[in-house]
């Protein structure tokens, strides 16, 4: 009898499993490039360390646009948009390693450190990485926004703009903006090793990082006093696979967990597959045509108006994006905030664009140049193909379009030089504001930048987007956004092609994962994996 | 034998300066910039662009590039790494171990299977198996490896499940690097099946990159076999009535091989391009992954200093080829 006792406790003592810890392993595209977010623009290098180690004084409501507390539990703008007062949350800790522990709560020296180390070159640390930029806080014009940054308490901190501008709350959700230590800092130096804090950082975010085997794994550990609460998860793993295919089959295999980016032609089988949920977010992004209103013929409104009546777009949608997406009427997409449903797009018309060619003097047609997309963008799966269904649809109002393409970055340099035609491009919004894309993509200023790729500036709709950059009013820059794209609807400088429809392959054994808006970062600090 | 030494050593440096002209040329006649590979579809003033242009020391004339890469390789500098800004050579020699050991791997799997299957065919020339083993290693030859990795991807991990699709170990091993050898790491860790896992997912890259090695091997030995069983001396052994192994064994292989260690040597060339490859389809941290990844970024003196290094390691090798060479054969080293 004793003996049975003791057998059945021991029976029940294996039966239960030694604490089993919760790992989830997610397949990413690459490694990156380095572990301080505020150095690279790179999604890949954001999503590994932006979203895992850090927080922002504001972030991204995980799946939308809409702006949320972070480090800051509130904020107040000044009735003249030119002063950000944030409060400051309390009691949040930073990541506690083998080399640093620290000794007190995240306060308002750790904002003016990051966002000293960026702006002021003279600051202690500004070069503490030989070599390196701070890209996207250049690229976003930081500097020209905000005059100084002042430290009114320990826990409020204020931001004094040098013109109003509403983007700046977005710009101050974004990745490179995230909070660093101060103490960390500080310390890494007085010990003789400040390259530490770029290549092994602390922050306050979800998971702490344990180790990075290059270009294989990279290992987080749950950070036991996020603010928000301990994750669920132990550990987050990411084993970077180059290959989607490998990916692919990592997944289905149940190596990993999640998989970035698959290949359109694999969406089928994933979404047959019964082990695998295929999350689908609506991209924030476009994908269009430029025509170069520098170069003839289209420096002529008609030609432009008829090129947009001439191409078939629900056919492209049909064949390349294989229904990953929407047709685009506005240079926005329709999750984006003041995008406007009661434009009209120029329908699909070969007769009228016939007339409106015959109109523009181009009777019998023209021969243009179109260059299309060499590599696969989020916001166009095919370029080639898109540019033959275009050239196909051109020709049907006697238009000869001749087809070409450089090698990606030879593509984009032409293309910012405003050396073509016309030309394929797209863009993925990366704060969720609408000037974001107004301003980038379609501002006089973007000629000079390159990003502008119609090269058309226009004085009436670069004043309207500028006002909407400085009033604060979300209803009343949503009117003038309406009227911008009023106005580049008429001017037709773009055909807009697609919005395309981002898909995440995640198992079945996760529980609670959400795929993001903006940034397009995996978030797990609310995520749980059941069974095996 | 000095001289002999010298002689080849001598050829060496020339070599070595044409391989840097040219991956410097080639490398900065691809198409884009650093910066600009940073920049995506956002647009850049073309101030800024000019100053990081510079920043990298990419706004002076190639040839005055060239000639100051060049001082300082000589002194052993081959700069930093424009994307991570670690030193090129520590950056290689992270990830050289992981490339050692999938190559190795990959040529003695090629040499345990290429030989004895060369010599079968030989033997048994223009039967069946002849053409069977002859056959089966031309289309190893031919298959482009991307392909016949994902092939084994396809059948070995995910129909069957007995392989693991990437990686060089299960994640929940992260045994201490000490070697960076995955198979030494692990087994220095002592922990239990950590061994058995690295093992495990060394298999399918293993003959990914070693089927081309081992149908070349195969073809190798197959014609040298056969070149040597019609030598007087292999006929006068049989005629002196010694068992067929024994001929084949003592008299004829030793012979038949020595253009076979030849090819082997050769074939570090060809295993360092697979690799490319291989390590990219299952993302080994290796050299090669490190370099196409490189090339995206146009991160230019990481792209020159591993061609540079690998390089490097092929004609050293290929020297060794050429002494032992002419250790095992006097006459090469009299004549020339």
């Amino acid at each position: 009898m004793k003996k049975a006792v003791i057998a059945g406790l021991v029976m029940g003592l294996l039966a239960v499993p030694a604490f089993a810890a919760k790992t989830i392993v997610y397949c990413s595209e690459g490694s990156p490039e380095g572990f301080n977010p505020m150095f690279y623009t790179t999604g890949t290098t954001h999503d590994a360390t932006s979203a895992q180690l850090f927080n922002r004084l504001v972030e991204f409501e995980v799946g939308t646009t809409n702006i949320v507390p972070g480090l800051a539990s509130s904020w107040d703008i000044s009735p003249d948009g030119l002063t950000y007062t944030f409060k400051l949350r309390k009691g949040v800790k930073f990541h506690t390693t083998e080399k640093y522990t620290p000794t007190r709560d995240f306060n308002a020296d750790d904002v003016l450190f990051t966002w000293n180390r960026m702006a002021d070159p003279e600051h202690p640390f500004h070069k503490n990485t030989p070599g390196v930029n701070y890209a996207y806080f250049q690229d976003m014009g930081m500097s020209k926004i905000v005059d100084k940054v002042e430290k009114l308490d320990d826990y409020t901190v204020v931001f004094r703009l040098k013109a109003p501008n509403a983007p700046f709350l977005a710009d101050m959700a974004m990745d490179f903006m995230s909070i660093h230590s101060a103490e960390f800092a500080e310390k890494m130096k007085a010990a003789g090793t400040p390259e530490i804090i770029d290549r092994e950082p602390i922050g306050t975010g979800p998971f702490r990082l344990v180790s990075y085997q290059k270009d294989a794994v990279i290992r987080y550990k749950a950070h036991d006093k996020y603010f928000e609460g301990r994750p669920k998860l132990d550990n987050v793993i990411f084993a970077i696979t180059p290959d989607a295919s490998v990916r692919l089959a990592k997944v289905k295999t149940g190596e990993c967990q999640l998989m970035a980016y698959p290949k359109p032609a694999d969406l089928p089988a994933l979404k047959a597959d019964k082990s695998i949920n295929l999350l689908t977010k609506e991209g924030l992004n476009i994908g269009y045509i430029a025509m170069n209103v520098e170069k003839k013929p289209f420096d002529n409104k008609l030609v432009r108006q008829a090129i947009n009546m001439a191409i078939d777009k629900k056919a492209i949608l049909d064949t390349i994006y294989q229904g990953a997406g929407q047709v685009a009427k506005n240079p926005i997409p329709p999750i984006l905030w003041s995008y406007n449903d009661k434009i009209v797009d120029y329908p699909y018309n070969v007769i009228k664009a016939r007339e409106l060619l015959a109109q523009a003097g181009y009777k019998n047609g023209f021969e243009m140049e179109l260059w299309y997309l060499p590599v696969q963008r989020p916001y166009n799966p095919d370029g080639k193909r898109m540019a033959e269904l275009v050239q196909a649809d051109l020709s049907k109002v006697g238009i000869t379009a001749k087809l070409m393409t450089y090698e990606w970055g030879e593509y984009r340099k032409r293309g910012k030089n405003g050396e073509h035609q016309a030309i394929m491009f797209g863009w993925s919004g990366d704060n969720g504001d609408p000037d974001n894309f107004f301003a980038n993509l379609l501002s006089c200023d973007a000629v000079k930048g390159g990003g502008n790729f119609a090269r058309w500036c226009n004085a009436t709709y670069d004043d309207i987007i500028a006002k909407a950059a400085r009033i604060t009013d979300k209803a009343e820059r949503a009117k003038l956004y309406a009227k911008a794209q009023e106005i580049v609807k008429e001017e037709a400088v773009w055909v807009p092609i697609a919005h395309s429809v981002r898909y995440e392959p995640v198992r079945k054994s996760v529980v609670g994962y959400k795929t993001a808006a903006v940034p397009t970062n995996h978030y797990f600090s609310k995520v749980d994996v059941t069974g095996k | 034998m000095i001289s002999y030494i010298l002689r080849r050593l001598s050829v060496v440096i020339p070599t070595f300066l044409g391989i840097t002209v040219l991956v410097f040329s080639l490398i900065h006649m691809i198409p884009g910039d650093p910066v600009e590979a940073m920049s995506g579809e956002r647009g850049m003033e073309p101030e800024r662009y000019a100053r990081l242009m510079a920043q990298y020391g990419l706004d002076r004339p190639l040839p005055l590039q060239y000639a100051d890469y060049i001082s300082r390789a000589a002194r052993g500098d081959l700069g930093r790494s424009i994307v991570t800004q670690e030193p090129v050579l520590r950056e290689f020699l992270d990830r050289f171990p992981a490339t050692v050991e999938l190559s190795l791997c990959a040529i003695a799997f090629a040499i345990c299977l290429g030989i004895p299957a060369g010599m079968i065919a030989a033997l048994k020339r223009n039967t069946p198996v002849d053409y069977g083993v002859m056959g089966v290693s031309l289309a190893g030859y031919s298959m482009p490896i991307f392909w016949w990795a994902l092939l084994l991807i396809l059948f070995f991990s995910v129909s069957l499940g007995w392989t693991p699709v990437s990686g060089r170990i299960d994640i929940e091993f992260d045994p201490a690097r000490v070697t960076g050898l995955m198979l030494v790491d692990t087994l220095l860790s002592g922990e239990e099946g950590a061994f058995l896992s690295a093992v495990s997912h060394l298999i399918l890259p293993m003959v990914a990159l070693g089927t081309i090695p081992l149908a070349t091997l195969a073809r190798m030995t197959r014609s040298s076999m056969l070149e040597v069983l019609g030598e007087d001396y292999v006929r006068a052994a049989r005629a002196r009535g010694l068992s067929p192994l024994r001929v084949v064994a003592k008299h004829a292989l030793r012979n038949a091989l020595i253009p076979v260690v030849t090819v082997v040597g050769l074939q570090v060339g060809t295993l360092l391009a697979g690799a490319i490859l291989t390590e990219t389809i299952f993302s080994w941290p290796g050299i090669g992954k490190w370099m196409v990844e490189a090339i995206h970024r146009r991160d230019y003196p990481v792209v020159q200093g591993g061609i540079l290094l690998s390089a490097t390691l092929v004609i050293f090798v290929n020297l060794i080829v050429d002494v032992l060479y002419g250790v095992i054969n006097p006459r090469i080293r009299h004549t020339r």
